[in-house]
């Protein structure tokens, strides 16, 4: 019997289902990400010194360990406790955790950007405080960090190849094991960096087209 | 009818303004001159609630704005108010910017808000300048958006607070025009300023504050140039 077998067209299913896996946990990270973030940045943002450095402290921990470890012992954690979760949902929990990580700090900086003076004009036109968030404060704050934004969510696209390791069939892993069967790493790998490629491009270029538009 | 009673008002130890009492006629021009630290701006912020008061009393049309039961953000659509930096909105065309007030807070519809944002731009110079952005507009510009957008929620009394100290030399002249075209038209105003010469033309009345007391206070040609108290005239030799 002959192990190795090349590549096929009976791959392309195969190959699909793992972009698609991709494409589905880096949406769900990114979005769960941003509207935590946004409401986590928000609180830093308003919050006093002494509830700043609780937050801050967390999520110093999700930022500074690497994904990888939080991914391991996350699911081994669960799964010991005796509630195993399917790989995608503790994937997406621990990647939206990190995801919101990071946004929360992208949003803070936005949030701040915008001058205490600013929001005194628009209370002193009879605006509530509220109103004043949604009108002036969050328009303006995530105009000014829009860029850095992108660039977060450019990277979970990327980091959600980690996810493997907890044996969600995404990209990499589908890649992986056409690689232990076909033996043919560089093709492959080369093929999957594509793949990647044409994931994030459309996000990256998106994100350019919005910028020019916000800047005239 | 705005009316001031023995106002305190402390930041911490420091006690900046120290039993201010004034009362402000409807239609009435009152400038108020004064040196930095005189906490002349500082009463305004009070008029308008932004800062609280330890003690005394501020009534705006029988309302006691520092009273608990008042909407604060109900009391402050009577006075509108302009800052010394000017803050358009950025993210928002010159007539976004005037209208959405009146759209938000007042509840009118979006064409009634734009109907009264494009007569008040009119009104104060802006009427080619619509739906340009107020970022590519020069300080004078956007300061008169400013008023604009405060002139749109059709208030009964303007607050102004140093409105051309931050405006290059040859931008204060237009902004001064408006100020002058309010006060014609009848308009209570509030002026905080060092423009002697606005003070003396425009206003009917100056109060010069020093320490944060109303150190001197009578019509504006007499304040401006007969002052009778010795800090006012000190004042006055050193600004002119």
């Amino acid at each position: 019997m002959n192990f190795i077998t090349p590549l096929s067209w009976d791959d392309t299913g195969f190959i699909l289902t793992g972009i698609m896996n991709t494409v589905t946990i880096s949406v769900v990270a990114i979005v769960l990400g941003t509207l935590l973030g946004l409401i986590v940045g928000f609180m830093r943002a308003e919050s006093s010194r002494v509830v700043n450095a609780l937050f801050g402290g967390l999520l110093d921990i999700l930022r500074s360990v690497p994904l990888i470890i939080q991914l391991v012992l996350f699911s081994t954690f669960i799964g010991a406790m005796g509630h195993p979760l399917n790989p995608f949902v503790a994937g997406s929990i621990i990647l939206s955790l990190y995801t919101m990580a990071f946004m929360s700090e992208v949003f803070r900086s936005g949030f701040e950007s915008v001058h205490q003076s600013m929001m005194t004009s628009a209370r002193s036109l009879g605006m509530t405080y509220w109103q004043t968030i949604f009108y002036i404060r969050l328009p303006i704050g995530l105009r000014a960090v829009f860029p850095s934004w992108l660039g977060v969510a450019l990277s979970v696209i990327k980091d959600s190849a980690l996810v493997s390791v907890i044996g969600y069939m995404e990209l990499l892993r589908t890649s992986e094991q056409l690689i232990s069967r076909t033996q043919q790493p560089l093709m492959i790998l080369i093929g999957v960096g594509i793949f990647y490629f044409i994931i994030s491009y459309p996000l990256s270029s998106y994100g350019r087209y919005v910028e020019r538009k916000m800047t005239t | 009818m705005i009316s001031i009673q023995n106002v305190h008002k402390s930041f911490g130890d420091l006690e900046v303004l120290k039993g201010v009492s004034l009362d402000v006629n409807d239609g009435e021009v009152v400038s108020i001159i004064g040196g930095s630290g005189s906490g002349k701006s500082t009463l305004l912020y009070c008029i308008n609630a932004i800062e609280n008061i330890q003690k005394g009393k501020i009534i705006v049309d029988g309302v006691d704005v520092h009273s608990k039961e008042t909407n604060k953000d109900k009391m402050r659509q009577k006075l509108g108010m302009v800052f010394q930096q000017w803050n358009s909105f950025p993210h928002m065309t010159v007539l976004e910017n005037a209208a959405l007030a009146p759209r938000i807070v007042k509840k009118m519809s979006k064409a009634e808000s734009i109907e009264i944002a494009k007569k008040e731009l009119v009104h104060v110079g802006l009427g080619d300048k619509f739906d340009v952005y107020p970022t590519k507009m020069s300080g004078g510009q956007q300061q008169r958006l400013a008023i604009a957008r405060a002139l749109a929620m059709k208030p009964d009394c303007m607050l102004f607070d140093e409105v051309t100290s931050a405006l290059d030399p040859e931008l204060v002249g237009e902004v001064l025009d408006t100020l002058r075209l309010l006060a014609d038209e009848g308009m209570t105003m509030i002026c905080v300023t060092h423009e002697m010469g606005f003070a003396r033309d425009v206003s009917d009345r100056v109060a010069y504050f020093h320490e944060g007391v109303i150190a001197e206070i009578g019509e504006a040609k007499q304040v401006i140039t007969d002052p009778q108290n010795p800090l006012t005239q000190k004042f006055l030799s050193k600004v002119r």
